[in-house]
C-alpha cells in the first residue's frame, strides 16, 4: 500500500483499503477558519438540533486569518462568530484575533503550533488543507456540511484516492525553491491532473528541504485537483513535530510494491526556475521566456510563499538593493513575523533587508492572496500585473478581474521587483 | 429527489473556479439568514469574464441586473468545474439563483463534495463535452432514472454518467438525511 492507503485503513479500523473505495474515517483534527467557521457551526447547530455535542474539543482548532484587518463589517461579525462560538463551548483551541494568541494563515499555524502530527487525519474547511501533508499525514480539504458533520462525529467518507508520485532526483540548486517544483508539477498535469488522488512526493531533492519547503509543495497539491499531498515524515519532519508537541504519532512509508497511478521522475539540475502564467496555476512558462514583462506590483506572502524561508529567500535579493514597484510582505504567521525580526542575513535582520529594500510589511493574515474586502492591503486594482508568491492567479483571485497575476517562487519575485519587470533570480545571486 | 429535471441552460467553458461561481469579496454575508443569504444568488458566477459567460455567444449575463434568480436552471460546462477554494458559498450560491442541476466534464472534488453532501444541486458528469453541443438558452430535460439528457430545442438526446457509489447520498437530499435514513445519527 502506499503511505495514503495505509494511514486512511488505520482511519478507518480496516487492515488495507483501495483505490475507489468509499470509506468512513475517524478524523483526529478538524480545523476552520473565519469565512468557513460560522456557516459550519451553523449547520451543526441546525441539524444536531438542541442536543448537538461536538465529538470532541480538544481536537477541534480555530484560526481567523482570513478577513481580519478590515473594517469591513460583515467579515469582523464573522470573526466574532468565531469568538461567540468558542466561548459558548469552551474550545480550547481557538486562536483569536487581536490577541496574544492570535496566529495568522492557518495552514501554517498548524504546524508551528504542532497540530501535524505524523500518521493522523486532519480536515480542515479549506482547500489548501492538502499543506499539512508535508508531516506524513493525510490532510484534506471540505465544505461546511462536511465539516459540521465531522464535529458532530468525529466521522467522514472518503473514496480512497489512487496515489501520483513525483520523485525530485539530485540536489536542489540554489537558484530553484519547492515553489519552481510545484509549478513545473502543474505544468506538467494541468489543474485538473490529480483530481481525487493523492500526490505522494519522492526523492533526494524533496527530503533535502526543510519543512517551510515541503509545505509549498503539498499546498500545491489542490492546484492539480490533488485530494491531498503527502511527504513521508522523515528525520527533519519528526524532530520539527517534538520541538512543539509532546503527542504521539506513527510513522507510515510506502511499500516498495505499492501501485501508483502514475509515476513522474524529475533531475532538479534540468529544472530552471518557472512562472505560472495568468489566469492558471499550470500556465507554465520559463521565467526566462517571459523576462522583461512588466510589473505594476509584487507580493510575498500566503500560506504557500509567506514562510521564514520564503522571506530568507527573498532576502537574499532583496539585500542592499530596492524595489521598483511597490511590494507587498505579508508574513504568513505572527511567529514568521517575530522571526523577521531575529532572524539575519549577513548579519542584518531580514525586517530591515526587506524594509530598507522599500518593501510595504504588512500583519500576518490570508490580505490579498484572495483579494479580500477593497480595504485588504496589497489588493489588486484596475489592470494590475501582480507577480506573486501564492498559489492561484485565476481571473479576479487577488482583486480586480481584470489585473493579471504570475505566479512564482520568492526568488523570482524578489529580483522582478527591483528590476519592476520579470527577471531571472540567476542575474542576482 | 425529483427524478426529471427540466430547465434552460447556461454555458459556460473549463475550468470554471470558485472564485468565478462567488468572487471571494462577497463571501462575507451570512448563508443563514434569509434575507442576506439572497445575495448569493445574485452574484453567483458574477467573477466569470463576461466574453466567457453564457457560451458560445459570450457575453450573456447569469442573472440580469436588479435580480435575485437567474432564468437558467442548468449550467453545462467544460472539464474541472468548481476548481479552486472548499468554499461551500459555490455550491450554496448557484442553488440560490436556481440553478438545480449542473452537468460537466468533470469536477474539482470538493465542490463535487459540497454539492452532494449539502443537497444543493445535482452534480451530472457528461461523456463527452456537452458545452460545445448544448447553446445558452436552450431548453434541456434531464431524466435521472435513466441519466439521460435531452436538449427540447434542438431534439438531440445524449447519455449522462451514473453518479455511482455517491447515489444514495444524492437522493437522501443530502450527508445529513443520508445519515439519518441509515440510522448513523439522530
Ligand atoms: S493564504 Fe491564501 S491560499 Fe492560504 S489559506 Fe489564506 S487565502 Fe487560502
Amino acid at each position: 500500500m502506499t503511505i495514503t492507503e495505509k494511514i486512511l485503513a488505520r482511519a478507518a479500523g480496516k487492515t488495507s483499503v483501495s483505490p475507489g473505495e468509499n470509506i468512513w474515517i475517524k478524523v483526529d483534527t478538524l480545523m476552520t477558519h473565519d469565512v468557513c467557521g460560522p456557516p459550519t457551526f451553523q449547520i451543526w447547530k441546525r441539524e444536531f438540533g438542541e442536543k448537538a455535542r461536538i465529538w470532541d474539543k480538544e481536537k477541534v482548532v480555530i484560526f481567523p486569518d482570513h478577513y481580519i484587518f478590515t473594517r469591513d463589517q460583515h467579515a469582523n461579525r464573522n470573526v466574532g462568530l468565531l469568538r461567540q462560538f468558542a466561548g459558548e463551548h469552551n474550545l480550547p483551541n481557538f486562536y483569536d484575533a487581536h490577541t496574544e494568541r492570535y496566529k495568522g494563515v492557518c495552514h501554517i499555524a498548524l504546524a508551528e503550533e504542532g497540530y501535524n502530527l505524523p500518521g493522523s487525519v486532519l480536515i480542515g474547511t479549506d482547500s489548501h488543507s492538502c499543506t499539512s501533508g508535508a508531516f506524513g499525514l493525510f490532510s484534506t480539504g471540505v465544505g461546511n456540511t462536511d465539516a459540521a458533520f465531522i464535529l458532530g462525529t468525529g466521522t467522514i467518507w472518503e473514496k480512497v484516492p489512487e496515489s501520483m508520485k513525483f520523485t525530485f532526483e539530485g540536489a536542489m540548486p540554489e537558484y530553484l525553491t519547492a515553489k519552481d517544483l510545484i509549478l513545473w508539477i502543474l505544468g506538467d498535469i494541468s489543474t485538473d491532473g490529480a483530481t481525487y488522488r493523492a500526490m505522494e512526493f519522492d526523492g533526494e531533492a524533496v527530503f533535502s528541504l526543510n519543512m517551510d519547503e515541503r509545505m509549498t509543495l503539498t499546498n500545491m497539491a489542490i492546484e492539480a485537483g490533488g485530494m491531498n499531498g503527502i511527504i513521508a515524515a522523515d528525520e527533519t519532519a519528526q524532530r520539527y513535530v517534538r520541538e512543539r508537541s509532546d503527542r504521539p504519532f506513527e510513522i507510515f512509508n510506502s511499500d516498495a510494491d505499492a501501485r501508483y497511478h502514475s509515476t513522474y521522475r524529475y533531475d532538479t539540475a534540468r529544472l530552471e526556475p518557472v512562472v505560472a502564467k495568468p489566469h492558471s496555476p499550470d500556465n507554465r512558462d520559463t521565467v526566462r521566456n517571459v523576462q522583461g514583462t512588466p510589473l505594476t506590483k509584487a507580493y510575498i506572502g500566503s500560506c504557500t510563499g509567506g514562510k521564514m524561508t520564503d522571506f530568507m529567500n527573498a532576502a537574499k535579493i532583496l539585500i542592499n538593493q530596492k524595489v521598483k514597484v511597490p511590494t507587498f510582505v505579508v508574513p504568513g504567521s505572527t511567529e514568521v513575523a517575530a522571526r523577521l525580526e531575529t532572524e539575519t542575513y549577513k548579519g542584518i535582520s531580514l525586517r530591515e533587508i526587506l524594509s530598507d529594500a522599500g518593501c510595504v510589511i504588512a500583519r500576518s493574515s490570508c490580505a490579498a492572496c484572495l483579494g479580500g474586502p477593497a480595504d485588504t492591503i496589497g489588493r489588486s486594482v484596475e489592470r494590475d500585473v501582480v507577480i506573486s508568491t501564492t498559489n492561484r492567479n485565476f481571473p479576479g483571485r487577488m482583486g480586480s478581474k481584470k489585473s493579471e497575476v504570475y505566479l512564482a517562487s520568492p526568488l523570482t519575485v524578489a529580483a522582478s521587483a527591483v528590476n519592476g519587470f520579470i527577471s531571472d533570480p540567476r542575474d542576482f545571486l | 429527489m425529483a427524478k426529471l429535471i427540466t430547465g434552460r441552460a447556461y454555458v459556460l467553458g473549463a475550468n470554471i473556479d470558485t472564485d468565478q461561481i462567488i468572487p471571494a469579496e462577497h463571501l462575507v454575508y451570512s448563508l443563514s439568514d434569509e434575507q442576506e443569504s439572497r445575495q448569493y444568488g445574485r452574484f453567483a458566477l458574477s467573477g466569470v469574464p463576461p466574453e466567457r459567460a453564457g457560451l458560445p455567444a459570450g457575453g450573456i449575463g447569469f442573472i440580469s441586473e436588479e435580480q435575485w434568480q437567474s432564468d437558467y436552471s442548468i449550467i453545462v460546462a467544460g472539464p474541472n468545474f468548481g476548481c479552486g477554494s472548499s468554499r461551500e458559498h459555490a455550491p450554496f450560491a448557484l442553488q440560490k439563483a436556481g440553478v438545480r442541476m449542473v452537468i460537466a466534464e468533470s469536477y474539482a472534488r470538493i465542490f463535487y463534495r459540497n454539492a452532494v453532501d449539502g443537497g444543493f444541486l445535482v452534480p451530472y458528469e457528461s461523456m463527452e463535452p456537452l458545452n460545445t453541443r448544448i447553446r445558452t438558452g436552450d431548453m434541456l430535460e434531464v431524466n435521472m432514472a435513466e441519466n439521460r439528457l435531452f436538449n427540447a430545442s434542438t431534439l438531440e438526446s445524449f447519455s449522462l454518467k451514473a453518479p455511482g457509489s455517491v447515489l444514495p447520498i444524492i437522493e437522501a437530499g443530502g450527508l445529513f438525511e443520508y445519515a439519518r435514513q441509515n440510522g448513523m445519527i439522530k
